[in-house]
């Protein structure tokens, strides 16, 4: 049976390898996209937490204000990198579904150095605010500051290992074009990772 | 036209799906925002800030979700699964904000007395 231009039009998100499902479209993706929604409630959590802390006066003799402490230009710098990242991801999946794996497998790569290098970044920001006597456990501030930007963190690794896999599978030819849902799904939870940080870094970066 | 042919150009409910110059453009869009935030934050705008930059970052946000996250071209279920989990983390959050007192005036201090003991008050 040949698919209608109506079809194609309207069944853009058939499950992949043709698999059946009762809503007709994938479910893994759609398992990616629940997995999304639900995960903003946790970074909900975690900025409120922030803000609420960061509200609150600091007793004297128990360190600064963690905005004191901001190297703007510095996390500017990072959060262009992780925004780039999102379009050598998006080129990424671009290059697969056009069946171009060596250029899809360049952007992966680039893809996850650039994650390496917002990670970086962030340990070196860690290292630098402990050092100036802002610890995880110093006051509220700090510690709901270390565990909204160490989860982000955390979900950065993540993501990073997911490209990293996604490279060793497509050099093993284990990714071919059939399968370039596999690398949408990956960079759907990778551009999630941008958007969370766009809202830290003007939240708790540049208003608060 | 031949189906194949079709279902590189169509995607969704008809839009036509970004090429690879698209995507750049759209990244050096996002570049700009981020660049004007960044200014922002050093020029003293007054009381018109905080609301330029939230507009700013909702912009972005929309930005990659519609385009790199394809929710503009995909499945309306997608769509309206993740907004479901946005405007739920929104409203809880914004209700325990208020909860917590975060939008009123907060002049509580926190001082020393002659014996070095903490005591909080409100100014």
């Amino acid at each position: 049976m040949t698919a209608t231009t109506e079809e194609l039009v309207h069944a853009p998100t058939a499950p992949a390898e043709g698999h059946h499902t009762s809503t007709g479209l994938s479910n893994a993706k759609l398992g990616m996209w629940a997995f999304l929604g639900s995960d903003c409630l946790l970074f909900g959590g975690l900025i409120s937490t922030f803000l609420i802390m960061r509200s609150k006066p600091i007793i004297p003799g128990h360190g600064v204000k963690v905005s004191s402490l901001y190297d703007i230009p510095f996390t500017s710098v990072s959060s262009f990198v992780l925004l780039m990242s999102s379009m050598t991801m998006v080129l990424a999946l671009s290059a697969i579904q056009r069946g171009d794996h060596r250029r899809a497998r360049t952007w992966i790569l680039t893809t996850a150095l650039l994650g390496l290098v917002f990670v970086s970044g962030q340990v070196y920001e860690f290292t630098v605010f402990n050092s100036e006597g802002f610890g995880f456990t110093t006051n509220l501030q700090s510690s709901a500051f270390y565990v909204l930007t160490g989860f982000h963190g955390v979900h950065v690794t993540v993501g990073i290992l997911m490209l990293l896999s996604l490279y060793v599978m497509s050099l093993r030819g284990h990714l071919p074009t059939e399968r370039s849902e596999t690398v949408e799904i990956v960079g759907l939870y990778w551009h999630f990772v941008d958007v969370v940080w766009i809202l830290i870094f003007t939240v708790v970066y540049l208003i608060f | 036209m031949t189906a194949t042919a079709h279902e590189e150009t169509v995607h969704g409910a008809g839009h036509k799906h970004p090429t690879d110059r698209d995507y750049m453009v759209i990244a050096l869009i996002l570049a700009v925002i981020t660049a004007g935030e960044v200014a922002l934050y050093y020029i003293d705008i007054g009381g018109a800030m905080i609301p330029t930059l939230l507009v700013m970052m909702v912009l972005k946000f929309g930005i990659v979700a519609a385009y790199f996250m394809h929710l503009k071209f995909d499945s309306l279920v997608f769509r309206r699964m993740f907004i479901a989990g946005l405007v739920l983390a929104v409203a809880v959050y914004m209700a325990v904000l208020a909860a917590f007192q975060y939008f009123g005036d907060d002049t509580t201090s926190i001082k020393q007395n002659g014996d070095g003991v903490q005591v909080t008050g409100t100014e």
